[in-house]
């Protein structure tokens, strides 16, 4: 971690900061005397978040200016507003709330930043409530899960603007800012589209000093016969890409996009942000498909969710849970949890290691983190 | 303390601030980076320095207080005092400081980052026991003048009965700045068009704690002049 205009610019990569959605609970695991056996350090107590921050349900964390962020979903009662709150980079103390003007923001998911610009922005899912026993039909279908992306002044920690993807663009999620601080554009995913279950990525960019969005990408359902659908796809005899996340490479060059639903993992070049061209893919898992690996016989469940890609942008890696309530409306059978590596050709293009495959079992893999950093950790890459 | 040593103690000090990242260099280069335009850096280098040197102008503004309220050897202790609490403090908290500034900042905003770096840090406090020990540099150079018989042409300004510590101290403050700007501008340069990012990445220490130590060590010195 280097912050220019901070007096200690530098900070140690060490401790991994682990936030458990459902507990409340704050994991500091430190890594340092040995990655083998990293060991708990810290455990910061609901209660104390709560107290301090009025916030509970952490969920995605990132070390910035003068802190270590986390999203929050909601309150402990399991209402919104969720929000962002701050940590002390050296004892983990909990600071407190960010926000000191939220504006109209009251459903909160992701956070990142342009350094550069001194811009934070926030995405939306759905308060604890509406995400905690797995998406609820009708909220989805009235639309009440978040469309809207906020911008924010970093430093002031206000609200500055607000961009409505749609209301039938439900479930903003993935918020993935260029690298290179003095780009003013990044990506985000919408989940599922109301109207034709298709999943959609959208650029959203600087221009005259405002912030504006764009969708660049739109990811159509695949028709299915109901007997192979769970029920609550059943009466739209189609499945949804369902993409949950999305990962730049440092380089800013390719998009990783993880289509949960269908199975695919695809890579966008995007070197002109405004076109994205789709340059690879790899299958496997999925609700229909159920496509399998070189390492492992027969069909895998679950699909590409969690992207992770190193900073050479030559290894891509990804797990196949969302979250077990989530799971289990989508894969009614049970995830079988796993890892997979593929390789990514500089020029475009990906394969599967058929080396590597790790069988998690009933364990449900997530968030995947690279020792030393990488694309969804770091904030920024001088080119 | 001789007043030569004093000034060079001044002159070596403004280097090592120069090479502390957490002073403006590496925040210079950044806006460089940003811009993508290398002047950037000479045009935040400046307001960086002003800033720096208004900091160490206010050290040296309470120090001309001090001098008229208490006697030279209570206030040589108070400031050794200052510097080990100071020190202290930094060595076991060293990640508190001054916050509210962004990449987007203007000249004045650069200024008062420096400034409140340059004060929050201690690096006025730092200068302290050696502006204190500049009394002496102005003995010297009358001194010099004396032995090369030029003492009945000094200028106004150095004449004994005329000499204001606040004018010498200003020249040894700007001395000071020259020092820093010099270093801060050499290793900015390096860093953004010879070595590129990477350098740190591998090349990177902790000057926080060689600043604790720094404030501690002349805290140290300022001790033994005191007594």
């Amino acid at each position: 971690m280097l912050c220019p205009n901070a007096a200690h610019p530098h900070v140690e990569r060490r401790y991994l900061v682990v936030p458990g959605l459902r507990s409340s609970r704050v994991y500091i695991i430190d890594t340092k005397p040995d990655p083998t056996r990293p060991t708990i350090v810290k455990v910061i107590e609901p209660e104390e978040i709560a107290e301090r921050t009025g916030y509970a349900k952490g969920h995605t964390v990132h070390c910035g200016p003068d802190g270590i962020y986390l999203s929050a979903l909601g309150n402990p009662a399991g209402d919104g507003p969720g929000g962002i709150f701050v940590l002390d980079h050296e004892s983990f103390d909990v600071l407190g709330r960010w926000e000191i003007d939220r504006g109209d923001q009251y459903l909160h998911y992701d956070f990142w930043w342009h350094l550069g610009y001194d811009t934070m922005i926030s995405s939306e899912w759905g308060t604890p409530k509406m995400v905690e026993n797995g998406v609820q039909g009708d909220l989805l279908l009235g639309g009440r899960y978040g469309h809207q992306l906020h911008i924010w002044d970093l430093y002031r920690r206000r609200h500055r603007q607000t961009i409505d993807l749609g209301t039938e663009h439900q479930i903003a999620l993935e918020l993935r800012p260029a690298h290179d601080p003095t780009k003013a554009y990044g990506f985000v995913n919408s989940v599922v589209s109301l109207k034709d279950l298709s999943s959609s990525i959208w650029l959203w960019h600087r221009h005259n000093g405002e912030w504006d969005a764009h969708k660049v990408i739109t990811i159509p359902a695949e028709p299915a016969r109901e007997e192979q659908l769970p029920p609550i796809l059943k009466p739209f005899k189609a499945v949804p890409p369902l993409v949950s996340d999305i990962d730049l490479s440092v380089d800013d060059r390719f998009l990783y996009v993880a289509c949960w639903g269908t199975g695919e993992l695809q890579q966008y070049d995007v070197s002109d942000p405004f076109a994205p061209k789709l340059a690879g893919s790899v299958r496997i898992g999925g609700i229909v498909r159920g496509a399998g690996h070189p390492a492992v016989r027969g069909e895998l469940n679950g699909g590409p969710q969690m992207v992770e890609v190193s900073r050479d942008g030559r290894r891509v890696y990804f797990t196949n849970s969302l979250y077990l309530p989530w799971d289990a409306q989508f894969y009614p059978a049970g995830i079988r949890s796993w890892m997979v590596k593929l390789d990514a050709n500089p020029e475009g293009g990906l394969e599967f290691d058929p080396r590597f495959f790790v069988d998690f079992g009933d364990l449900r893999a997530h968030q995947i983190r690279l020792q030393g950093g990488d694309a969804s950790s770091d904030s920024y890459c001088f080119p | 303390m001789d007043g030569l040593s004093a000034w060079l103690a001044l002159l070596v000090m403004g280097a090592y601030h120069g090479l502390n990242p957490g002073m403006g260099w590496l925040f210079a280069v950044a806006l460089g980076l940003q811009q993508q335009d290398g002047r950037a850096i000479g045009r935040s280098l400046i307001p960086i320095s002003l800033g720096h040197m208004a900091a160490l102008a206010v050290i040296a503004a309470l120090l001309g207080v001090g001098q008229a309220l208490w006697h030279l050897g209570s206030l040589r202790s108070l400031t050794a005092l200052a510097l080990v609490a100071v020190g202290s403090y930094k060595l076991f908290r060293y990640s508190r400081h001054p916050r509210w500034f962004g990449m987007r900042v203007n000249a004045g905003q650069l200024f008062a980052w420096s400034f409140l770096m340059a004060g929050a840090h201690g690096a006025g406090l730092m200068a302290a026991p050696f502006l204190l020990g500049l009394g002496g540099a102005t003995a010297f150079a009358i001194a010099c003048a004396a032995q090369l018989g030029l003492d009945h042409s000094l200028p106004a300004a150095l004449r004994p009965e005329a000499v204001a510590p606040l004018a010498v101290w200003a020249a040894a403050i700007g001395l000071h700045t020259l020092a820093m700007l010099g270093v801060m501008a050499l290793v900015a340069h390096l860093v953004y068009r010879k070595f590129g990012l990477m350098v740190l990445r591998w090349g990177w220490i902790n000057f926080d704690l060689i600043w604790a130590a720094a404030l501690l060590v002349v805290g140290g010195i300022a001790f033994v002049h005191a007594v």
